[in-house]
């Protein structure tokens, strides 16, 4: 036997399992208004402090301040509320679809309104987002229509999708944004691609990546970010902590880093972090990463700390590993709360105001559902055909499939 | 018309293609300023410049995932991957993501990604330079895999699968690069310039996917090869004195079955031959397509001369190689059945 002592593996756990009273107490946030906001052709090196800090507009009292405020509209922000509402409520509306055996499946963004749904707000026309199954506000703040997401989800006869993927799994060239895959991280360096041809012919459009924080694991996010970096692409790298992958919680794939953003430093990759439920905050700071892509001045990286309210997919069920409490004692609060009581406290909006929107959001959601379900559900009604299933493997069918398609009876 | 090496053909299409389009860019390990291990992409950053012709990191997910990216945008990107048996980091691009995007997007996006990759052996590569793993990408629906087996062929093929607007996988037999190769390794190297199909026409020209070439009529059996082992089979041929047709199948996906056909029809003997391994193999698929089409035209069971089921060696390359005298013994014994 050797003299040295022996060897233990190290396995991060959370803090807080279910039963454990959760207490964010003791995580640093940075009080609202006090992170500098640096010009965008700084040097990443000049910025690393950044990106283990929590940029933040909305202070406890709803004010914005600081200097990363006073970018939106009246109008905007208006309009940003009403954004995320719709998302909820299509979320709530999906979520409940898929429990009368509608679909089957679904994803919800609760508590992750504010980041698409800004994010988007900062994009042009002509740019495109590389998603994941959990930007559906991307879609929405767009200008997607409801029905035409909902015969997704139903894979009915109008599905857009034609039936072939499980329901969130959109797609939208003319809204920018990238057909979603169910492999996680592969989008991230197709990004890097998108945003290298942009450049290459000289383009002015940009593109966004997205990931969460569990598939920052994936060497995908390695590649895109060699890439991004060796050839300055013009892309907005964005990362979605929100805490739980799964059941794993992030502290499984961040390891030893102090945070996800700090993985851009090594790459020489300016990083932000930004408070996600933080509507004002995350467009600033999309907006200042944008400007720097479309500058040419190359890629940034992006981490959003938010927490996702809801459950993965509604093949889950988080209170088996987490706190029922830890969504309630989260210190960032609610994205919809927090813009919604910054608009009260500008006077553009109130309390009856707001119980008005609820209604007039729920009642187009609600109309748009009727119009998807006469398409069709994935188990009743007209549905997508056995036919469309050969279509597309190829742009022209070659004679073996259509042996097969033959076969199959179509 | 001019004479040219595998290489020199490739370069050439290339070219072609890079002067004719725009939006062809072409990028990999090595690829820019070098021009390649190979030297397929030779002069191309310097006639082109280095946003169309470029090096990348050593990180082959990286190359197919920006590839896929730059082809979603709309340019035509034609990628080399260093060696085949390099690409399994990129599988994930390439199965997940590349062969599926136009099926699961509807048509609303597609990857006319052109993925070259030197395969087989026959060089001294050992078990990480000599890989066949064609059967790893006609296993993939959405997916084109191409086998070129001489200079005209590369040229038209690599044309056709630049054009295509589907993925294409393009094998290139690193043995045949500057030479036929028959599997006698130990006679003198032939020059590609002493072939017939070493004369490749200037400009643009292709050949098409999914249609198979007979390199060699004959009335006694049915040889269904690509790429190295289309000459193992003519050596064969020539040596045992059995009058073999000899298919040279030019591309995998999508097959041509009407050609197979025609000839084990006509021959009604089969023997198929690979350099890959041979469980799970192409060969597997020849073989179950050719019974399914003409087994009651079929005289002896159909055989395949493959690689072992070994990682290809280093020191015994030559006894893994499935060499004219192994093939020549199968011909027999299908005469003999």
């Amino acid at each position: 036997m050797s003299d040295h002592p022996r060897l233990s593996l190290h396995v991060p756990e959370p803090e807080f399992r279910p039963g454990a009273k959760p207490d964010f107490s003791g995580v640093t946030i940075p009080r609202a208004g006090t992170v500098r906001r640096p010009p965008v052709d700084t040097a990443p090196e000049e910025i690393r402090d950044l990106a283990y800090s929590i940029i933040r507009v909305l202070n406890r009292a709803g004010e914005a301040v600081g200097p990363w405020a006073d970018q939106l509209s009246d109008e905007a922000l208006q309009a940003g509320l009403k954004t995320m509402m719709k998302v909820r409520a299509y979320d709530t509306r999906m979520q409940m679809a898929q429990r009368q055996g509608k679909t089957s499946f679904y994803m919800q963004c609760t508590g992750e309104e504010a980041i698409a749904c800004a994010f988007q707000m900062a994009l042009e026309p002509g740019d495109m987002n590389f998603p994941t199954y959990r930007q559906q506000g991307l879609l929405i703040a767009s200008g997607y229509p409801l029905v035409d997401m909902m015969c997704q989800i139903y894979s009915n006869s109008r599905d857009p999708m034609k039936g072939r993927q499980l329901p969130v799994m959109y797609s939208s060239k003319a809204h920018g944004f990238f057909s979603i895959s169910g492999n996680l991280g592969t989008q991230y360096p197709q990004a890097v691609g998108w945003a290298m041809a942009s450049a290459i012919k000289g383009d002015t459009c940009i593109a966004a990546g997205w990931i969460g924080d569990g598939s920052t694991a994936e060497s995908d996010f390695h590649s895109a970010l060699v890439f991004a970096s060796t050839y300055k692409a013009p892309v907005v790298l964005n990362i979605v902590n929100n805490q739980w992958a799964i059941s794993t919680f992030q502290g499984i794939a961040r390891g030893g880093s102090g945070t996800f953003a700090a993985r851009g430093h090594g790459f020489g990759i300016p990083a932000l972090r930004v408070d996600g439920n933080d509507y004002l905050a995350v467009y600033a700071v999309a907006r200042w990463a944008i400007e720097r892509a479309r500058r040419n001045l190359g890629p940034t990286l992006i981490e959003y700390v938010t927490y996702r309210a809801a459950a993965h997919s509604t093949s889950d069920d988080p209170a088996a590993y987490r706190p029922k409490e830890e969504s309630e004692a989260w210190p960032l609060g609610d994205p919809v709360e927090r813009l919604k009581n910054h608009l009260i406290v500008k006077k553009l909006w109130s309390e009856e105001r707001h119980t008005q929107a609820v209604a007039e959001v729920e009642a187009e959601v609600i109309a748009a559902q009727k119009e998807a379900e006469s398409y069709g559900t994935l188990h009743t009604g007209p549905k997508a055909s056995g036919r469309d299933m050969f279509v597309d493997v190829f742009k022209e069918m070659p004679p073996h499939l259509r042996r097969q398609r033959q076969e199959a009876g179509y | 018309m001019p004479t040219m090496t595998m290489i020199e053909a490739i370069r050439d299409a290339h070219d072609v293609m890079m002067a004719r389009d725009d939006n062809v860019v072409v990028f990999g390990e090595d690829v820019g300023y070098f021009g390649g291990v190979f030297r397929c992409t030779r002069g191309l950053q310097q006639k082109y410049g280095r946003a169309r012709c470029f090096d990348t990191p050593i990180n082959e997910s990286g190359i197919v995932g920006t590839a896929i990216g730059m082809a979603a945008y709309g340019l035509r990107p034609c990628i080399e991957i260093q060696f085949a048996d390099y690409m399994y980091p990129a599988y994930d691009q390439l199965v997940s993501e590349a062969a599926r995007l136009r099926h699961r997007s509807a048509n609303d996006f597609a990857a006319p990604v052109t993925v070259r990759m030197p395969t087989g052996g026959g060089i001294f590569g050992a078990q990480t330079h000599s890989q066949s793993p064609e059967a790893l990408f006609t296993h993939v629906c959405g997916l084109k895999t191409v086998v070129p087996s001489n200079p005209y062929d590369a040229k038209g093929l690599l044309i056709s699968a630049i054009e295509c607007d589907d993925p294409v996988i393009f094998l290139e037999p690193k043995r045949l690069y500057n030479g036929p190769f028959d599997g006698h390794h130990d006679r003198p190297v032939v020059p590609w310039a002493k072939h017939p199909l070493s004369e490749v026409p200037e400009g643009h020209y292709s050949v098409p996917l999914g249609v198979a070439s007979i390199r060699r009529p004959g009335t006694a059996l049915t040889v269904l090869a690509y790429g190295t082992m289309v000459y193992v089979a003519e050596a064969a041929a020539a040596e045992s004195g059995i009058d073999a047709e000899i298919i040279d199948l030019r591309t995998l996906l999508p097959l041509d079955t009407d050609t197979i056909a025609a000839s084990v029809e006509k021959t009604r003997r089969c023997v198929i031959v690979h350099e890959a391994t041979r469980t799970s193999g192409f060969g597997a698929e020849l073989s179950a397509t050719v019974q399914e089409m003409c087994f009651y035209h079929l005289e002896a069971p159909i055989i395949r001369v493959t690689g072992w089921d070994t990682p290809y060696p280093h020191a015994q390359e030559w006894a893994y190689f499935p060499g004219p005298q192994r093939v020549g013994e199968a011909f027999r014994r299908v005469m003999e059945a």
